[in-house]
């Protein structure tokens, strides 16, 4: 049986300086993953995923990453990618430098 | 110290105005990820997780004042004000930016280093014991073998795309501290009769198949080493299965051959290749070894020395733990701890790098030294110097009497930063050490050597912990097992699992317990924990880590 399609995001590495980065709905490449789009459709997925790849002047390596529904945007299911979403826990570095 | 001839500094200049143009074509858009990835490896440049990652080579973990100086401005103007030290003798960079590589590859030029080799299926970064030229016991310093190896295989055209990387590490010393037995060839300087020669392992690695390497010759000499070692290369070059990345090491090969038949291969692939060796590698090597010539040691008195060690507890506990015996009377070999409690093992900010510098420049005959435990090496400093030292280096954060004990520990990256990693190791080291310290225990425990990786791969060198941490992914939860009774020395043994990981919150009490046990029956304050494991075994830690819990339940 093949395995329920769960909801993803599409994910990747800026080209120039390797932050993480989140395909939008309009097309925009963003830091956070609270404005990423999250796609529910496999077809859709499978799509948007190619785009992506064919913006290698942009983005590195882009996946398709497990995300679920939030208030605020989509949110991470596996620990890597919330480790992806927030930086690295031994420095203020990364992201959450931006945040806080 | 080995300095760079015309033709190193040509070539390492060429590659990197290569490197500039592959670059600019890549964010031009002219190359393609596929076309460029191969290509910024080749340069050191990964992409981890958050960032870039450079990685530089420190060959044979020496370098200079002015070498560290240049790491500590790279440091600041490139990245975000600090390095991080490896367990192979590199330093790296998490944050470059694709665009500043270039820039800071010429940076490391200027101070004859480079990023060559220390990444792809080629010879890596050649590895020594970080006490070379200072250590009581050494036979001969290591470097001069290792700077050899070095040249014969930077760019050396047979050994660019072999079946799998490849790395070498050498000591000058019957007690091993650069962990030979756990490399693809390991070389120990032995003496025969008076001569001089080498002892060579092979097949030793760790990753997901652990191995301890084996004897292929009990001494070859000086002037057969270089063919004896590119024969051993270049058999398993033939051998190596190429067909499956997990079997590709030499210590498959030599596994799946037998030691014995590898051995009678190299002969014979030696016996062809070795006219080829017109005497001209011997000639190098003897330019090479003047250029490592020991320094003049000074003759002072070492009484202020000996006054601040009977006056100065806190001076006296950092010269027991942290400084080790110097063939140089007078003098001591100083190990600087990069491992404060609660800070990430191996990171130095660009002040302490520079602090570092500076006394090396001024007490230490100019000479520092990368350890594959991560720390800081000052090899030659005079004992009258040491009290100035200390002072300055507790100044800087950098004076924590604990080396060897229980939060000198390895960590790899692990997910924090590398994207092969399965889960964290940072913070749990950070726990580790926060924990003990606060228990007050640090001390007591004596010698007991934590290692954690990530994933696999084992960068951090867990299987030849005394205690090895490995984390894991288990249905997306990080889980963390352990291993006990590895040793990365002459003795060297790969540790035994305990039994089923532990979550990232049972972790730091499932050591606590480790230790308690330890503590509780180990027979005196003598007897080590590696003593003591080897001596009772698995029995009584598997009580204390499982057990105890299940008799809890049953309740
Ligand atoms: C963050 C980027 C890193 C990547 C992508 C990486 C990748 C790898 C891989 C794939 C292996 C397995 C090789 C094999 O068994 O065939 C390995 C092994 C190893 N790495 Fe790393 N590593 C990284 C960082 C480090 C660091 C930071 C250190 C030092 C702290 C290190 C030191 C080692 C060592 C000592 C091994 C030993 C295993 C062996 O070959 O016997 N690596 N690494
Ligand atoms: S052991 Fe794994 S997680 Fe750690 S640095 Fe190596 S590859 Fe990365």
């Amino acid at each position: 049986m093949p395995r329920e399609f769960t909801p993803k995001v599409v994910t990747a590495n800026a080209l120039l300086e390797g932050d993480v980065v989140y395909q939008t709905a309009d097309d925009r490449w963003s830091r956070h993953l609270s404005e990423a789009e999250l796609i529910s459709d496999e077809a859709l997925a499978k799509l948007r995923l190619a785009q992506a790849e064919g913006q290698p002047e942009l983005v590195v390596g882009p996946y398709l990453a497990d995300a679920k529904p939030s208030d605020n945007g989509p949110q991470p299911t596996h620990f890597r990618e919330e480790f992806r979403r927030t930086g690295p826990s031994n420095y203020d570095h990364g992201k959450q430098a931006e945040v806080n | 110290m080995y300095s760079y001839s015309e033709f190193d500094a040509a070539f390492v200049a060429e590659r990197n105005r290569q490197f500039r143009a592959q670059v600019e074509r890549r964010i031009a858009g002219n190359l393609t990820e596929d076309e460029f990835k191969p290509l910024r490896l080749m340069n050191g440049l990964y992409l981890q997780l958050h960032a870039y990652m450079l990685r530089v080579a420190i060959p044979y973990g020496t370098l200079n004042s002015r070498q560290m100086r240049q790491l500590a401005h790279i440091a600041e103007t490139w990245d975000k004000g600090y390095g991080h030290f490896t367990t192979r003798q590199n330093i790296q960079f998490n944050w470059p930016e694709l665009r500043d590589v270039p820039e800071i590859l010429d940076a490391l030029a200027e101070v004859e280093m480079h990023a060559i080799q220390t990444s792809g299926n080629t010879i890596r970064n050649v590895t020594a014991d970080h006490f070379a030229g200072a250590a009581e016991d050494e036979i001969a310093d290591p470097r001069p073998v290792a700077e050899l190896l070095r040249q014969w295989s930077t760019d050396h055209p047979e050994f660019q795309f072999l079946p799998r990387k490849f790395k070498i590490a050498v000591t000058g010393s019957p007690n091993d501290r650069a962990v030979i037995k756990a490399h693809d060839i390991g070389i120990q300087i032995v003496e025969r009769d008076g001569e001089i020669g080498y002892r060579v392992l092979v097949g030793g690695g760790l990753g997901r198949t652990p191995m301890i390497g084996k004897v292929l010759s009990d001494f070859v000499s000086q002037e057969d080493l270089l063919p004896y070692i590119e024969a051993t290369v270049s058999v398993w070059n033939l051998l190596g299965r190429r067909d499956n990345k997990y079997k590709s090491r030499i210590k498959i090969t030599v596994h799946e051959h037998g030691i014995d038949d590898i051995r009678a291969r190299v002969q014979e692939r030696f016996e062809i290749i070795r006219p080829a060796f017109s005497g001209i590698d011997v000639a190098l090597f003897e330019d090479i070894k003047t250029a490592f010539a020991p320094p003049v040691f000074r003759q002072d008195g070492t009484e202020v020395f000996e006054t601040t060690y009977k006056t100065d507890p806190i001076f006296r506990s950092w010269a027991d733990t942290n400084l080790v015996a110097h063939k140089a009377p007078g003098y001591s070999i100083v190990q600087i701890s990069l491992k404060a409690h609660g800070a990430t093992p191996g990171d130095a900010t660009a002040d302490q790098m520079r602090v570092m510098a500076d006394l090396a420049e001024f007490n230490g005959h100019d000479e520092l030294r990368i350890s594959h435990e991560q720390n800081v090496i000052l090899p030659h400093v005079h004992k009258s110097h040491l009290p100035t030292l200390h002072a300055i280096l507790k100044k800087h954060g950098l004076a924590t009497a604990n080396i060897g004990l229980i939060s000198d520990i390895i960590a790899c990256p692990g997910m924090d930063y590398c994207a092969l990693a399965t889960a964290r190791s940072i913070p749990i080291a950070q726990q580790i050490a926060t924990r003990f310290d606060e228990l007050k225990l640090e001390h007591d425990i004596g010698e007991l050597k934590i290692k954690i990786s990530g994933c696999i791969n084992a960068c951090g060198h867990h299987h030849v912990g005394h205690i090895g941490i490995l984390g894991l992914d288990r249905a997306g939860v990080e889980n963390y097992q352990i291993t006990l009774g590895g040793d990365h020395t002459e003795t060297a043994a790969i540790g035994d699992r305990t039994g089923p990981g532990f979550s990232a919150d049972e972790i730091i009490p499932a050591v606590e317990r480790i230790v308690e046990t330890y503590l509780d029956q180990r027979q005196d304050r003598d007897e080590t924990f590696l003593q003591f494991y080897r001596r009772v075994g698995m029995a009584p830690f598997k009580t204390a880590l499982y057990e105890q819990d299940k008799a809890y339940a049953a309740e």
